[in-house]
């Protein structure tokens, strides 16, 4: 779409990506974030993967102080924030240096050339100014003054040096947007919200867009534009947004709560890249209840509470939050208590890469506890999606009393897509087990169709009981220490989470119909294996796909899936656990695709993988009946 | 929604007890706690479906199964995170924590002081019996220096920590300690804690009769406990001895003690107690008092007001969808023309 008076040619394009980067406090994440808001604002599809150090303000022009935003955007075929730049904006040689390996042959390259001085082309590691070899031989480099611009349009204002430098973002925000044909409007409005109370803060920055966008019309940087194509398909009426995956953990909760008419309680402590979900229920406290706990122990101990006394009850964290909350989700599955328990799960082991994806805590949730303690398992596939499966998340332990993990990453945590707002009315209402009739209850009792037990709210007059982590008596949940009675009571628990899989639809296919290989994902990587999957099947190449979200327990039609084909590839951000869990459980051989470089999957990876597997064009099917795989 | 008493409802001790009986060891002072804890519930004014006794783990900690209300026996050191959970989102409970030393001190520490500093209205008795019994007989956080435990076997090398100094040093509002053996301060003293509005703290000292047999009697002993210790009374000087003839007098920060003719005027440097007083340092100074140089105080310590914690929780409601739309979204028609949702106007500046 278009939007502005051109004097320019301009290129129609169907998605660009382009990544922003600078040092950490360059206001990176701020300028991808407004450059992806007005995006989807124009009626372009968009994908986020803000990437930054896990240090707040590393050391200014080094290599690890370099942050980034990625945004693929574009009319079809977003499914990812993209493999490779088509463009990159470099506040510094350190961002440059950073981000070569993301380039491709051809790409363009915004530099701010005022910032290629020998200081810091020394701390980005280059031996000599990479502006004056042929090293970015293969790429357009754009040079712009991008410092002395900004100087000049905010001229002598009441703002220190310092503080005109950081107005430089906004600069590179208006020339991308005169680059991209970008409409001005929302930013504009934007800047006015945000610096509002500060009039110089306000003026340099309002000034400081303009420069951007006037440097672009005055024909400085290049004299051909682009814009995204027309959609041919609509995304259908309806009201949208943007939203980031851990905004729509939150509101999955909210709407959780509403649809169950429960109380919402958050118990919760800062870990990145989770910390989010607690601070988004912490602005919407009118409908919630959240303790930012002393520890991560406190913060689901909290949530326990919670629940016994009759609350949609709630943890977030990721991976050394999770391994401290072990114990206690050991006692939700004794006292067979609901609870959700967010995992934003990032790099490990131990503090890891904490601002880094992995999909490497799913054995955790599976086996990460002392003795058989069978718990459900959610995996959100996308941004939006954090907002169904949060939402599904609640409804399994809400109908099954029972803890359920919902596995999200930092890279779906943090990244964000255009999101059709829902009616609270068109989302599911979400039953509970709760219980007010004195007559006959036990505490332990089981429904006959889900076997979950009753919940009986503290407050209740005439159901007063005790629970507790010791071994239950079935039914009367007396403290029990009876052989028979164990064997039963942890049969009991294991049955009654494999029941769930009543509930759980049948693993959509596609792709192509006849394909010999099927791609078996999980979370966050479906939307890079789409691409490469859809990528492969224009080209011909017979490959079909499917994506779990119920990890725990499986789908009951999974067993038989996997059988009709001669190969299945499961490609994970670990060093191969659903692999090794399908493989122990159905007994099939599974072909693994794995990476762990806190980066997600490019779908070139995974369309080059798929392509070297020699079982993709054999001519005939191995069945179970023919033995390889049964 | 807060604790609300209604009229007196009728309730007896008898009908907080549960249908299980006790598994405490014969002699054991978890007996006393459980007797005047179920004596002071009738007095509240509440029915038994409000009341939640929340345990860690520990021989405290099996209290909630003897106590015939609702009840949760949690895991070790973490009774007062569920318990405040359950507080915050159910501020109309009654909600008490049975805990013991190695339970709030040791692998609780954490959780006690911050939901000390909080002031939640959460009661809290800890059971102190200086010793690790229900694992059978190891040094806790409390046990005395050169005590020969079976973790000790050449006597403890840890200093012990004070539980009441640590409550009081975190904030507590309300600090109280008694004796397992002194039944009338014990009711005194619950009832006190039951009142008082925000976290209250009572440290029981507490007999373990196969572990740490005796490990209080030099303060419990009927033949001694006049000379060892002083019950603290409001406004009152400390006086104490079998024949009240000794009181408790200051010198700088240094509490003493001197003779006392009973019935004579009052020393100027007479330590007078206060329990309202909002500096909590003559609180903290009375939790240090410790035998054999100074009569071991106790009573309650500490009494004060202050915000509670759970009076900020309390979720209004609203439009959920005004939420989830934000304040960037837009509407888009079937054919993808895009208006945006409560559009402001165009900024006067725009270029």
């Amino acid at each position: 779409m278009t939007q502005q008076n051109l004097a320019y040619p301009v290129d129609e394009v169907d998605t660009v990506v382009i990544r922003f980067a600078g040092d950490s406090g360059d206001g990176m994440q701020l300028v991808g974030d407004q450059f992806t808001s007005t995006s989807a604002l124009m009626g372009d599809d968009v994908a986020t993967l803000p990437d930054y150090p896990s240090e707040i303000r590393a050391p200014a022009g080094t290599i690890g102080g370099v942050s980034g935003f990625q945004v693929c955007f574009g009319t079809s075929d977003v499914f990812t924030p993209g493999d490779s730049l088509d463009f990159l904006v470099a506040m510094n040689p350190a961002a440059l240096r950073a981000n070569m390996p993301y380039l491709k042959p051809g790409s363009t390259l915004i530099l701010n050339e005022d910032s290629f001085v020998a200081r810091n082309i020394e701390k980005a590691g280059y031996a000599t100014n990479p502006l004056e070899t042929n090293e970015l031989a293969a790429y357009r480099v754009l040079r712009v003054p991008m410092v002395k611009e900004t100087q000049e349009a905010l001229g002598a204002g009441g703002l220190g040096a310092k503080q005109v430098d950081r107005c430089k973002n906004f600069f590179a925000l208006g020339l991308s947007y005169w680059l991209f044909n970008r409409d001005i409007k929302q930013t504009q409005r934007w800047i006015i919200k945000k610096f509002g109370t500060k009039p110089d803060v306000l003026d340099a920055n309002q000034r400081a867009f303009e420069a951007g966008l006037n440097y672009g019309k005055s024909g400085k940087l290049v004299e051909r534009t682009y814009a995204t194509r027309a959609k041919v398909t609509p995304r259908g009426a309806g009201v949208y947004r943007q939203i980031s995956g851990n905004t729509a953990t939150a509101y999955g909760l909210l709407a959780a709560a509403k649809r169950a008419n429960l109380p919402l309680f958050l118990g919760s402590y800062p870990i990145t890249p989770a910390t989010d979900i607690m601070q988004v229920l912490q602005q919407n406290r009118e409908f919630c209840n959240v303790l930012q706990a002393e520890d991560e122990i406190a913060g689901i101990g909290s949530a326990i509470g919670a629940a016994f006394g009759g609350a949609l009850a709630a943890t977030s964290t990721s991976g050394p939050g999770f391994s401290l909350k072990t114990e206690f989700i050991n006692l939700a599955v004794m006292t067979e208590l609901p609870l959700v328990i967010v995992d934003v799960q990032r790099a490990g082991p131990s503090t890891g890469l904490p601002t880094k994806t992995e999909q490497s805590d799913l054995m955790q949730a599976m086996f990460g506890r002392h003795g058989e303690s069978p718990l459900a398992i959610v995996a959100a596939s996308s941004p939006r999606d954090c907002f169904d499966a949060t939402i599904e998340a609640a409804r399994i332990a809400l109908k099954y009393m029972t803890p359920v993990v919902l596995l999200t990453d930092g890279y779906v945590g943090n990244g964000s897509e255009v999101w059709r707002v829902p009616d609270l009315d068109e989302l599911p209402i979400l039953k509970t087990h709760l219980v007010t009739n004195p007559e006959g209850f036990k505490p332990y009792s089981r429904d006959p169709e889900t076997l979950a037990r009753p919940w009986a709210a503290v407050g209740t007059p005439g159901l007063e009981h005790r629970i507790g982590g010791l071994e239950k008596e079935d039914g009367s949940g007396v403290i029990s220490h009876s052989p028979a009675n164990h064997q039963r009571m942890t049969d009991l628990r294991a049955e009654k989470i494999e029941r769930i899989t009543q509930d759980i639809p049948k693993t959509e296919v596609y792709g192509d119909p006849d394909a010999n290989v099927l791609v078996l994902g999980w979370g966050s990587t479906r939307g890079v294996i789409e691409q490469a999957v859809g990528h492969l099947n224009k080209r011909g190449v017979p490959v079909a796909a499917a994506h779990l979200r119920h990890m725990n327990p499986l789908p009951p039609d999974l067993k038989a899936l996997m059988l009709s084909y001669k190969r299945v590839l499961v490609p994970e951000i670990n060093s191969g656990q659903l692999a090794y869990h399908l493989r122990a459980k159905y007994l099939i051989d599974i072909e693994q695709f794995n990476k762990v470089e806190g980066q997600p999957f490019r779908a070139d990876e995974i369309e080059a993988k798929i392509l070297s597997m020699p079982e993709l064009t054999a001519s005939a099917k191995l069945t179970a009946k023919h033995g390889a795989l049964s | 929604m807060t604790v609300v008493p209604t009229a007196n409802l009728g309730l007896k001790r008898q009908d907080f007890i549960s249908n299980v009986d006790p598994k405490w060891c014969a002699g054991c002072g978890c007996y006393s706690v459980l007797r005047w804890l179920t004596g002071t519930f009738p007095t509240m004014g509440l029915p038994k479906e409000k009341f939640a006794v929340i345990s860690g783990i520990g021989c405290s900690s099996r209290t909630p199964y003897y106590v015939g209300t609702y009840g949760f026996h949690t895991v070790h050191g973490r009774a007062m995170t569920v318990a405040t959970g359950l507080k915050l989102s159910r501020p109309d409970l009654s909600v008490w924590v049975m805990t013991g030393d190695g339970d709030a001190l040791s692998i609780g520490g954490n959780h006690f002081i911050h939901m000390i500093r909080r002031n939640p209205n959460i009661k809290v008795i800890l059971f102190n019996n200086q010793i690790y019994g229900l694992t059978k007989g190891q040094a806790s956080p409390t046990t005395s220096k050169g005590k020969k435990t079976k973790s000790t076997p050449y006597g403890s090398i840890d200093p012990p920590l004070r539980p009441l100094s640590m409550a009081i040093a975190a904030g507590a509002t309300f600090a109280a300690r008694v004796a397992d053996t002194d039944g009338q301060l014990m009711a005194d003293v619950l009832q006190q804690a039951a009142d008082h509005r925000g976290a209250a703290f009572v440290e029981v000292l507490l007999n373990c009769v196969i572990f740490n047999d005796g490990t209080f009697s030099h303060l419990t002993d009927k033949a001694v406990k006049q000379d060892t210790t002083v019950q603290l009374k409001d406004k009152q000087p400390l006086v104490f001895g079998n024949a009240r003839d000794r009181i408790v007098t200051i010198d700088g920060f240094r509490p003493q003690v001197e003779a006392y003719t009973p019935g004579s005027p009052l020393p100027a440097n007479a330590l007078i107690h206060d329990v309202a007083v909002e500096d909590s340092s003559l609180a903290f100074l009375l939790s240090n008092m410790e035998h054999p140089d100074l009569p071991v105080p106790v009573g309650v310590f500490r009494r004060v007001e202050q915000t509670v914690y759970d009076d900020h929780y309390a979720p209004k409601g609203g439009d959920l969808a005004r939420v989830f739309r934000g304040p960037e979204a837009w509407v888009e028609d079937a054919a993808g023309n895009i208006s945006l949702l409560g559009a402001v106007a165009a900024p006067a500046t725009a270029a």
